[in-house]
């Protein structure tokens, strides 16, 4: 079973997130990247299928900083293939990250796409659900268990309220990782470095990136402090005190 | 060409989702700029009778066997030539794990711009999203000559209709070479506490630290007279079952109170209990989002305050 | 039967038996001693002689460490001496039985003709059988909590061996003193007292007393020769090269990860060095190490007791790897490596390296708890366990008076190596905002590294993670090679640990309790008043136990006024907060009871003392939550080292 895996890095929101002189977007001199957490996610769930029932992972990335020692870590993890697209990044959106990672991913031919579900800088649209399109294969979210059976997956789907769907999709599919189904594995660091040795990041130049289909936005701000929080101040005795007249006042004391 | 607001009905096993009415009211407001109607899409089998309480103009049925379940590809078929026929000037859909199935693949196949993460529309009409984990707000014109939307929860109060608004029968278009099916739906867990129920919810977040401290919680939560409730990292980690998860893959609970204990304000929690009638929110992180939805807050540590307040409340209740 | 054929029989069957017991010795011992060990990895061990021998002197000659236990510890020093010097008297009975046939009364000339060697070996029979009676006093009445898991029933057994051992040898004496044929009876009084029991009987019957009893004592040597090689009482062949090959590296100093076929730890009996094979052999089960540890005592499933005696079962009868079967990830994750279990074994068994090595085996498998996961992660990220942004390090300066510098631009004295707690922790910012501004006011030149500081990655690689903790080390020097400075001081003993004996090539590390009591010694610092206070002071395991800085602090505290009233578990006894080992980012589930708890207790319970003191950010945050969790808020606070300086300045 080929399974491809793309991945998006986003704004790791750790750090303090600025918006830039244009108010229009966030300023990159402060901005660090993290992989998405769904996506990380996504990486694991392809390689316990991997060691389920035999195949081969790709994994594949929009180059930008830190991309490399990630690609690593999954071949570390178990996968096989590592693909970097390279090009300006910069004012891409999902539709063109889709349209560049579809380019890519029709020359593995893969059985399964794996993606994580969303990732938060999504603006116009989470990608697994374009990429899907792009590809002409059907798309399934919010997914946290696979099982391969045959030419199709039974995906666990998540709904609101523990609600859980069991879905038969037909392959070659896209699906949206919302957990895969152990947490992703640590990996030493020693093996990392090891396989820094041995893999090859093999780089593809991304062909007409363009940001049609795509959402504009004129103003970018942090929520207003306006509708903020009345704030307690004391010791946790005057705290809880007022805390104890609040509940009381709401009926619920 | 219409300046109607389109809003694709969530509904699952026989029930309207909630989002779907908070959707509709934010058709209502962006009605207002766009001049348009408010146009619900009901999308079933037999399921007519969902249209009833809808807070909306008029409701395009569509009515199939392969519609009788949600899949993705089924509905993207169904309102691939609906909205090319129509076109609306908006197509809502609820970022939930309905909507985000649909939405985007629509855009890719219609050619259409989607616009994600939405929570409210400006009086002006522009679209206000939330991303980021709730950090960062993002504002610009709405896409013409259509735009897909795909709504959070939590900017608009879903209502339900005065009246029951007129129902159209669409044609359904063929809807074969399907590739999604549901095999079986598995039934959440009933076997504990249904938090949804509760008037008083203590919750805790990923700054209980560790799972002893969860201990400090559920004291606190007896002396309340409340249940503990959690945001994912707590049920992720396996420290409280799922029954306990309140959120967009939890619960949605309205108690009386909403105590959170550590806990950040993603939007994918925060969808889950924004409609409480007060959140206290403690967080020694004054910039987290929560505080933007709490009532009251205090950045004092939860593992402080957590065992005083349990303490006098017992007091109070005079135990 | 004559006289004659019976002594022809004897030596046969001395030397029969004798070959026989020596032969099954040889084949029980020989896997261990050579097959096993030779198949190990090398440990390096030798050199510095002059240290070793006079570690056999102190700590086998003196038997030292056994003494903290008095009673029982006596009671071993004459076992152990009375076994040196009665080992004569077995030779003498082997070669009197071998050379039955030709000189029944054969006698070792000069050592068997010396009287003071009787008087001394009779006397110290006495003193043996005493002392055995105690052990077994010891093991089946008293039942101390030590021997909890400890194979008693062998103990007891080898027990009554020695025994029936030195009895039949004083009545095989008191009979040839009976008889008239010992030239040495005056130098064997307690030998013709047990023979004055029966001193009525008939030469004949003395005679065959004296045989029996021969028979006995000889039997019985061979029969524990036989059972030497099982168990515990190898230790009798294995605790002087134990002791004389220990380690003499600083203590805080790890070995580095070895690997096999590109993976990193010890997971397989072969994989481990021989001095840890030497130390599962040589474990006596005497429990002082379990005793000790804070693992055991809040009910997680770690004694180092158990896990040399569960390594020393694998090593002998192989059902599984070592690891996971023969020693489970939850025990290998219990440990604080506080090293009070090497502290007190006797033998200088090491239990936390081979520890250490089997954890970086389990982190070459990725098997760990997500807490720890999640803080590994953030380490490698952010360079701190905490998950902040490393930009933030130095966020606790803001607003402290006069600014603190930076290292990488300004020329300082001291570089102040601040660490993550100290740093990251809210709790802890006052504490490390007063420090800064009590370095100012004794007017030292210090600066810190800033955002460039990483986690010095003492409990990194104690968790077993040795590459995240090489490339911390790197960035960290990359660090200090661009700062200017003399002397690395820092008030967080994990980090002084480490930077002092792990990183390579560093100047002078000091922990900030040793620069103050320098500059206190040399008049650089008055205090403007005596504090007063009753207080006591909590020696950091990696301070105290590792690094031997036990009376800096003490002198710093009594300089500020204050009068110190010691725990009963203090300086190299100190128990560990709990903190170590990486356990601070460890899930708690399986903790029963807290180490931090029983700390406080202890030291709340001293008569007048409100005061706490400590010298770790750790321990501060670990007791200050303690004395909440305890209720002893009313009766004990919990003050950094710097509080009181802070104070009486």
């Amino acid at each position: 079973m080929k399974i491809a895996v793309p991945v998006k890095f986003v704004p790791d929101l750790v750090e303090e997130l600025t918006i830039d002189s244009s108010g229009a977007a966030l300023d990159t001199a402060w901005l660090r990247l993290i992989i998405n957490e769904f996506d990380d996610h996504a990486v694991e769930q392809a390689v316990i299928l991997k060691e389920r029932g035999g195949g081969e992972v790709a994994v594949l990335s929009a180059e930008a900083d830190g991309v490399d020692d990630f690609l690593f870590t999954t071949a570390a993890k178990g996968a096989d293939k590592l693909v970097k697209l390279t090009g300006d990044f910069s004012a891409v959106n999902n539709h063109a990250l889709g349209k560049a990672f579809a380019e890519a991913i029709k020359t593995i031919q893969p059985d399964l796409v794996l993606t994580g579900v969303q990732a938060h800088n999504d603006l116009d649209g989470s990608l697994g659900p374009l990429l899907a399109e792009y590809l002409g294969m059907p798309f399934v979210g919010y997914v946290s268990g696979v099982t391969v059976s045959g030419d199709k997956v039974i995906a666990r789907k998540e709904y609101s309220g523990g609600l859980v769907a069991e879905v038969e999709v037909k392959l070659p599919a896209v699906l949206g990782i919302q957990a895969s189904e152990t947490p992703p594995r640590y990996v030493a660091y020693s093996k990392i470095r090891q396989v820094m040795g041995t893999a090859k990041i093999d780089e593809q130049a991304a062909e007409g990136l363009d940001a049609a289909s795509g959402v504009t936005v004129s103003r970018m701000f942090q929520p207003e402090s306006a509708e903020r929080a009345a704030m307690l101040e004391g010791s946790p005795e005057d705290v809880s005190d007022k805390l104890i007249g609040i509940f009381k006042e709401a009926g619920a004391l | 060409m219409s300046q109607d607001i389109f809003v694709v009905v969530e509904h699952l096993r026989g029930q309207v989702a909630d989002i779907s009415h908070v959707m509709l009211a934010g058709a209502r407001a962006l009605s207002q700029t766009s001049g348009g109607g408010v146009v619900a899409v009901l999308l079933g089998k037999d399921a007519q009778s969902l249209a009833a309480n809808l807070a909306a103009d008029r409701v395009l049925y569509v009515d199939s066997p392969a519609l009788a379940e949600f899949t993705p590809d089924a509905y993207q078929l169904a309102l691939a030539g609906l909205i090319q026929a129509q076109s609306p000037r908006a197509v809502l859909f609820g970022h939930t794990s309905v909507g985000m199935d649909v939405a985007g693949g629509l855009s890719a196949k219609l050619g259409i711009p989607v616009v994600s993460s939405c929570r409210s529309f400006t009086a002006d009409g522009k679209f206000v999203c939330q991303i980021c984990g709730g950090k960062i707000m993002a504002e610009g014109d709405l896409p013409a000559p259509t735009a897909l939307v795909t709504m959070l929860a939590g900017g608009y109060k879903a209502e339900v209709g005065n009246q029951p608004p007129a129902v159209e029968a669409v044609p359904a278009p063929a809807l074969d070479a399907l590739r999604i099916s549901i095999k079986q739906y598995i039934e959440p867990d009933t076997s504990d506490v249904d938090i949804s129920k509760e008037p008083m919810l203590v919750a805790i977040g990923r700054g209980i630290q560790n799972k002893d401290n969860i201990e400090l919680a559920t004291e606190l939560a007896e002396a309340l007279g409340g249940q503990v409730c959690a945001s994912r990292p707590v049920v992720d980690q396996g420290w409280l079952p799922t029954t306990r998860l309140v959120g967009k893959s939890g619960k949605r609970v309205k108690p009386k109170v909403y105590l959170a204990l550590g806990i950040s304000g993603a939007p994918e929690h925060v969808e889950g209990m924004d409609g409480s009638d007060i959140i206290v929110a403690v967080n020694t992180d004054p910039n987290a989002p929560i505080f933007n939805v709490a009532k009251y807050g205090t950045t004092m540590d939860l593992l402080d305050l957590a065992p005083i307040l349990a303490e006098r409340v017992r007091s109070a209740k005079g135990g | 039967m004559t006289m004659n054929t019976y002594n022809i029989l004897k030596s046969i069957v001395v030397l029969l038996s004798f070959l026989l017991a020596t032969g099954v010795f040889l084949w029980r011992a020989y896997p261990q001693l050579w097959t096993k060990l030779r198949q190990s990895q090398s440990t390096p061990r030798f050199g510095q002689w002059g240290e070793r021998i006079k570690g056999l002197i102190v700590f086998v000659g003196a038997q030292l460490r056994l003494f903290r236990f008095r009673a029982p510890g006596t009671a071993h020093f004459f076992i152990f001496w009375g076994f040196l010097f009665l080992s004569l008297t077995i030779l003498q009975a082997i070669l009197e039985g071998l050379l039955a046939f030709t000189n029944p009364h054969f006698v070792i000339p000069l050592i068997g003709e010396f009287g003071p060697l009787a008087l001394i070996q009779d006397v110290i029979a006495l003193c043996v059988a005493v002392a055995v009676v105690y052990g077994m006093y010891l093991r089946l009445v008293v039942d101390p909590e030590r021997y909890k898991g400890s194979h008693k029933s062998q103990g007891v057994m080898v027990l009554s061996f020695i025994l029936t051992i030195v009895l039949s040898l004083l009545v095989m004496n008191g009979s040839r003193i009976n008889l008239g044929e010992d030239e040495l009876s005056a130098w064997r009084p307690i030998s013709a007292l047990v023979g004055s029991i029966y001193s009525g009987a008939s030469a004949g019957t003395q005679v065959v007393i004296a045989e029996v009893a021969y028979w006995i004592h000889l039997g019985v040597v061979l029969l524990f020769l036989t059972e030497l090689p099982e168990g515990k009482h190898f230790h009798v062949v294995t605790s002087i090269p134990a002791v004389l090959l220990r380690n003499l590296e600083p203590r805080g100093r790890l070995a580095a990860a070895p690997t096999f076929d590109g993976h990193a730890g010890v997971s397989k009996a072969e994989q481990f060095r021989w001095r840890q094979l030497l130390d599962a052999y040589t474990c006596t089960e005497c429990g002082r190490c379990q005793d000790m540890c804070p693992a055991y005592f809040s009910g997680l499933p770690l004694s180092p007791k158990l896990l040399m005696m569960d390594m020393r079962n694998n090593l002998k009868h192989p059902s599984g790897a070592m690891v996971p079967d023969a020693i489970t990830e939850k025990v290998l994750w219990s440990c604080m490596t506080c090293y009070s279990c090497d502290q007190e074994c006797p033998l200088f068994i090491e239990h936390v390296a081979p520890i250490v090595d089997m954890r970086r085996h389990l982190v070459d498998q990725g098997s760990m708890d997500k807490t720890l996961q999640d803080a590994l992660a953030n380490l490698g990220r952010y360079g701190n366990s905490f998950g902040q942004s490393d930009r933030m390090r130095a966020k606790w300066t803001q607003g402290v008076q006069p600014a603190v510098k930076d290292a990488r631009r300004e020329e300082v004295e001291y570089l102040w190596f601040v660490g993550d707690y100290a740093s990251y922790s809210a709790t802890l910012t006052d504490v490390t905002r007063r420090t800064a501004e009590v370095f100012s006011k004794i007017g030292l030149s210090f600066g810190i590294l800033f955002d460039a500081e990483r986690n010095a990655g003492n409990d990194v690689r104690r968790v077993g993670e040795e590459g995240l903790f090489e490339m911390l080390v790197d960035k960290n020097k990359q660090a200090f090679a661009k700062a200017k400075f003399q002397t690395i001081v820092t008030t967080d003993p994990h980090t002084y640990n480490t930077l002092k004996n792990e990183y390579p090539e560093m100047g002078k590390v000091l922990h900030y309790a040793e620069l103050l009591d320098q500059m206190i010694a040399s008049g650089k610092i008055k205090f403007s008043k005596k504090l007063g206070y009753k207080v006591t002071y909590h020696d950091p395991c990696y301070l105290g136990r590792y690094n031997g800085v036990y009376d800096a602090p003490r002198r710093v505290i009594e300089a500020t006024g204050c009068e110190i009233v010691e725990m009963p578990r203090n300086r190299d006894r100190a128990f560990c907060c709990g903190a170590g080992g990486g356990r601070i980012w460890m899930d708690e589930k399986d903790v029963k009871d807290r180490p931090s708890e029983s700390r406080v207790r202890e030291a709340a319970a001293l008569t007048g003392v409100q005061t706490f003191v400590v010298a770790c950010p750790k321990d501060l945050t670990m007791f200050k939550d303690a004395v909440k969790t305890t209720g002893n808020e009313q009766t004990l606070v919990v003050k950094d080292l710097i509080d009181l300086v802070a104070e009486a300045l």
